[in-house]
C-alpha cells in the first residue's frame, strides 16, 4: 500500500547532549500534517529541548551536540550548512512566556515579515489583521496598533506572539507551554484558536498540563527523562495507556 | 542569506582586531624606535646610570626611573587613605540620597584635565611649599600631592565597586553578631573586598606612573637623584615630553627607549591587576 | 588602651567624612577657583576671535576650532572600530580564546599612557607615513585612545539587552545581522552613546597625545593636514610660558565648563533613551 501522505516531521533516533548531560535518549517519532500533536511529561523529561530541535533554535546555546535524524518534508534540517533562517520562517515557535518586542503592536506583525520580503503597505496590513483575528486578539487592539506592545497585558502579550507567529505565514507551529502564568480566559482563547489552526497549520503542543493535552491533541507522546516511553491518539493514550508509567503520570500519581 | 551573514562575521571580525591590532602596532613601532639605543648603550647602563647628557652621548635614566618610583609612591601615600576612605563612606555609611549626590559630584574630579591640574598645582600648591617648607616648591612633594589628587577618582571609583560587590548577607550576618557597622566594615567588607582594592590601587599607581602634564608642571624638572621631598626631580614620562619637541637622531631613540621601560612597568602592573581579579 | 568599640566607630567614622570632606573640598576649590579668575574672560569675542601675539591677546577661536575637528575624526573613526567589536564579542561568538585575546587586546591598550601613545603617533604618522603634524595625525592616535572606552560601554550596553528580544527575532526567521541591526543596537543606544560622550570627554582634557601629534600651531585649521593646537595644548603652553594668566584661566574655563556640559548631557540623554526604549 502506498504512503498518500508523508510525515510532516520524522525524527528517528535522535539524541541531544548539553556537555555530558543528555537530555534526550534515541527519540524517533513522526508528526503528520495538520495534527496536533501533543509532548507530555514531567518537569526536565527533555519536551522544550525537543521543540527546540526543530526550528534549529537549540543551535543558540554552546556545547551542545546532537545525534541522529530529523527531516522536514524529507529535508534533512540537522545537516551543516542547512538555512537556518528560511526553516524558522516555516517552523514558527511561541515560548512559555510572552516576548513582545519594543515596538507598536503593528511592527511587533510586520517586522519579520517585511525583512523576509513583503514589501507592500497592503500586504502588510492583511496580514497583521489575519494574524491578529486569528490569534483572537484583533478586537481588543484594532483601535490600537501603533501603542507599544509592552503595553498590553500577558494575556495579550502572548496572543500577541501567536499572531507574530502566524504573520510569518509558517508551515509548523511549535508552542512550548504557552498558557502556563496565563488567566484562564486566556488560556481558553489560546487553546480556541489552536483548534482552528490545525486545518492550515501542523501543530506540536507542549504541555505539562496534562488535561490541556487531553482536551487539545489528536495525538500525543509521552517523554519521561529523555525517553519516549508511550505514542499514540490522544483518546487512546488517556483511556487505555499501553505503559504503566503513563497511566501514573496521566492519573497524577507523579509528575 | 547564509552567505551575507558569514561575509558580515568576518567583517566584524576584522573590526574585532583593531583593538588588539593597534596595541601590536604601538608595542612594534615604539620597540623598534628605541631597542637599538638600549642595544647599543647596554642594559645596565641604561638602566642603572643616572648621567643623563644625551648631546654628549651618555645615556643613563636611573635618576628618572627613581624619580618616577618616589613620586608615584608619594602619590599612593596620599590619594589611597583618601580616596579609600571616600569610598568607604560612599558605599557603607551614606545614606542613598546623599550618595547620588556625592558620586557624580566625585566623578566631575575624574573628568578635569592633568593640565588643569598641574596649573592650580603651580598657582597655589607651588608656593605653599615654598613659603612655609622652603625649597623651590617645585619638587617631589609637590608632584605627589597633584597626583595623588589626580588618581582620586580611579581609587575611588574602583573601590567602590569592589565594595558594593561584597554581598549584604556579609554585613547583615556581621551586624546580627552585635558587631558595630565599623567593625563590619573593618573585619568582613574590607577583607572581602581585598582584591578588588588592590586592583584599584595598583590602576592608580599605573596612572600615577603615566601621568606627565601635570608633573612637569609641578616637579622642577631637575636631572638629579632627589634626596629630600623638596627636591625637584624629573620623572620618565616628563623627560620625553620635554625633550621629544628638539631630539634628533640618537637622542630620539634614546626617549623611545624611555618609553620602553615605561611601557613594561606599566604593562606589568596592569597584568598583575588582571592576575589579581582573576585569582579572585 | 583598648577603645570600647563605639567610639572607635565615631573616631573612624569622624576621621573617614573628614577625608570625604577634604577630598570634597579640593574638588570644589578648583572649580570656584577656575570660575572665578576663569569665567570673566569667557566673553563671546574670547570664544570667536583669532588667537594674537602668541596668544597674549585676542580669542581662543582656532583652538575652539582644533579641538572640534580633532575630536570628530577621532570619534567618528573610533565609534565604529569599538561599537563593531562590541557586537562580534557579544553576538558572534561564544567566550573562547578569541574574545579573550581582543578583550585582553582592549584592556592592555586602555592603559597605556598618554605620552606614548604620543610618542606612537608621532613616530608612526608625523614621521613615517608623513602625514606631518596635523589634524589627521592627532584625531588617528585620539581615536585609538579612546577605542577601549567605546568597546567597553558598548558591550555592556549591548549584553544590557534582554535575550528575549533576541529569541523572538531569531524564531521569526529574521537573521543574526537584522537581529542587531533592528532590535538589539536601537536598545543598546543610549549605553552606547553615553560611551561615546565619555569618549568626548576624555579627549577634551588629553594633551600629552596631541601635542606631539597635532602640533601646536595657532592658526584655525582648514584641512585634515594643517596643524592644530586644541583648548589643552593651548592652556598648557600659555600656562607653562607664563604667557597670559587671564587667557590661562579664560581657556581653562572654557575647558573644564564643556567637559561638564559634555558630561551632564551624557548622563542626561542616557536616562531619557531608557525611558523612550523600555
Amino acid at each position: 500500500m502506498t504512503q498518500e501522505t508523508s510525515d510532516k516531521i520524522r525524527l528517528e533516533d535522535l539524541s541531544f547532549f548539553f556537555g555530558d548531560f543528555q537530555a534526550l535518549d534515541g527519540v524517533t517519532l513522526s508528526i503528520q500534517p495538520n495534527e496536533v500533536f501533543g509532548l507530555m511529561g514531567p518537569s526536565k523529561s527533555g519536551k522544550s529541548t525537543l521543540l527546540r530541535i526543530l526550528n534549529r533554535m537549540c543551535d543558540l546555546i554552546s556545547g551542545v551536540r546532537v545525534t541522529g535524524g530529523a527531516w522536514l518534508d524529507e529535508e534533512d534540517i540537522l545537516a551543516p550548512g542547512y538555512d537556518v533562517v528560511q526553516l524558522r520562517r516555516r517552523v514558527g515557535l511561541v515560548l512559555s512566556r510572552p516576548t513582545p518586542l519594543p515596538r507598536s503592536i503593528y511592527e511587533n506583525l510586520t517586522l519579520a515579515p517585511r525583512l523576509a520580503g513583503k514589501k507592500s503597505r497592503g500586504e502588510l496590513n492583511d496580514l497583521a489583521e489575519t494574524s491578529l483575528r486569528a490569534a483572537q486578539l484583533w478586537d481588543e487592539v484594532k483601535d490600537r496598533l501603533r501603542d507599544s506592545a509592552l503595553k498590553l497585558s500577558g494575556g495579550q502579550q502572548q496572543r500577541l506572539c501567536l499572531a507574530r507567529t502566524l504573520a510569518m505565514e509558517p508551515e509548523v507551529i511549535l508552542l512550548d507551554e504557552p498558557t502556563s502564568g496565563l488567566d484562564p480566559i486566556s488560556t481558553a482563547k489560546i487553546e480556541e484558536t489552536l483548534l482552528e489552526l490545525k486545518n492550515d497549520y501542523t501543530i506540536v503542543l507542549v504541555s505539562n498540563n496534562t488535561k490541556q493535552i487531553a482536551r487539545a491533541t489528536d495525538r500525543v507522546a509521552f517523554l519521561l527523562m529523555s525517553h519516549i516511553i508511550e505514542i499514540g491518539k490522544t483518546n487512546r493514550v488517556f483511556t487505555v495507556p499501553a505503559d504503566q508509567r503513563t497511566d501514573d503520570y496521566i492519573s497524577g500519581r507523579f509528575g | 542569506m547564509m552567505q551575507r551573514e558569514k561575509f558580515i562575521e568576518r567583517g566584524l571580525l576584522l573590526l574585532a582586531l583593531s583593538s588588539i591590532g593597534s596595541l601590536a602596532l604601538i608595542t612594534i613601532f615604539i620597540f623598534i624606535e628605541g631597542f637599538p639605543l638600549i642595544l647599543s648603550t647596554g642594559l645596565k647602563n641604561f638602566i642603572l646610570s643616572s648621567h643623563w647628557a644625551p648631546t654628549k652621548g651618555h645615556f643613563g635614566i636611573l635618576a628618572m626611573i627613581i624619580s618616577s618610583v618616589l613620586v608615584t609612591l608619594g602619590a599612593m601615600v596620599i590619594g589611597v587613605p583618601l580616596g579609600l576612605s571616600c569610598a568607604i563612606v560612599l558605599a557603607e555609611f551614606s545614606p542613598k540620597r546623599l550618595k547620588m549626590v556625592l558620586k557624580p559630584t566625585l566623578e566631575l574630579l575624574a573628568g578635569i584635565p592633568s593640565v588643569v591640574y598641574g596649573f592650580l598645582g603651580v598657582i597655589w600648591l607651588v608656593p605653599l611649599i615654598r613659603n612655609y617648607l622652603g625649597g623651590p616648591g617645585l619638587s617631589l612633594l609637590a608632584a605627589s600631592i597633584i597626583l595623588g589628587i589626580m588618581i582620586l577618582p580611579t581609587v575611588i571609583s574602583i573601590s567602590i565597586d569592589a565594595l558594593t560587590a561584597v554581598p549584604d548577607l556579609y554585613r547583615d550576618g556581621s551586624l546580627a553578631l552585635g558587631a558595630t557597622r565599623w567593625q563590619t566594615v573593618s573585619r568582613v567588607v574590607l577583607p572581602a573586598a581585598s582584591s578588588g582594592i588592590i586592583t584599584a590601587i595598583i590602576l592608580g599607581m599605573g596612572r600615577a606612573i603615566g601621568e606627565t602634564m601635570a608633573v612637569i608642571m609641578v616637579a622642577g624638572n631637575a636631572l638629579q637623584i632627589p634626596t629630600s621631598v623638596l627636591d625637584p626631580v624629573r620623572t620618565l614620562t616628563s623627560n620625553i615630553a620635554l625633550e621629544l619637541g628638539y631630539a634628533a637622531g640618537r637622542h630620539r631613540e634614546a626617549l623611545f627607549a624611555t618609553g620602553i621601560v615605561l611601557f613594561v612597568i606599566i604593562m606589568i602592573l596592569n597584568l598583575s591587576a588582571t592576575l589579581i581579579t582573576r585569582r579572585r | 588602651m583598648r577603645l570600647d568599640p563605639h567610639t572607635t566607630q565615631r573616631l573612624v567614622k569622624a576621621l573617614l567624612w573628614a577625608f570625604t570632606g577634604f577630598t570634597l573640598l579640593i574638588l570644589i576649590f578648583i572649580i570656584v577657583d577656575i570660575s572665578i579668575k576663569g569665567l570673566p574672560q569667557v566673553t563671546p569675542g574670547f570664544l570667536s576671535q583669532d588667537s594674537t601675539d602668541m596668544g597674549r591677546a585676542g580669542g581662543i577661536f582656532p583652538t575652539i576650532v582644533a579641538t572640534a575637528y580633532i575630536t570628530a575624526l577621532a570619534i567618528l573613526l573610533a565609534s565604529p572600530l569599538g561599537v563593531g567589536t562590541a557586537i562580534y564579542l557579544t553576538e558572534y561568538t561564544r567566550e573562547g580564546w578569541a574574545t579573550r585575546i581582543i578583550r585582553f587586546g582592549a584592556e592592555c591598550l586602555a592603559g597605556v599612557p598618554s605620552i606614548i601613545l604620543g610618542l606612537f603617533g608621532f613616530v608612526l604618522f608625523v614621521l613615517k607615513l608623513g602625514f606631518g603634524w596635523s589634524v589627521l595625525s592627532g584625531g588617528l592616535t585620539l581615536a585609538i585612545m579612546v577605542l577601549p572606552i567605546i568597546i567597553r560601554t558598548s558591550e555592556e550596553a549591548i549584553k544590557a539587552v534582554p535575550q528575549d528580544y533576541r529569541t523572538a527575532c531569531l524564531s521569526l526567521g529574521m537573521s543574526q545581522w537584522q537581529t542587531v541591526t533592528r532590535i538589539v543596537l536601537p536598545s543598546a543606544l543610549p549605553g552606547i552613546t553615553t560611551g561615546i560622550m565619555l569618549s568626548v570627554g576624555r579627549s577634551l582634557g588629553e594633551t600629552a597625545v596631541l601635542l606631539f601629534t597635532a602640533g601646536a600651531a595657532l592658526r584655525t585649521p582648514v584641512s585634515l593636514f594643517d596643524s592644530g593646537r586644541t583648548m589643552a595644548v593651548h592652556f598648557y603652553i600659555l600656562a607653562r610660558e607664563g604667557i597670559s594668566m587671564p587667557n590661562a584661566y579664560g581657556t581653562a574655563a572654557v575647558l573644564v565648563i564643556s567637559i561638564l556640559v559634555i558630561n551632564v548631557v551624557a548622563y542626561t540623554l542616557m536616562q531619557r533613551l531608557m525611558r523612550r526604549y523600555s
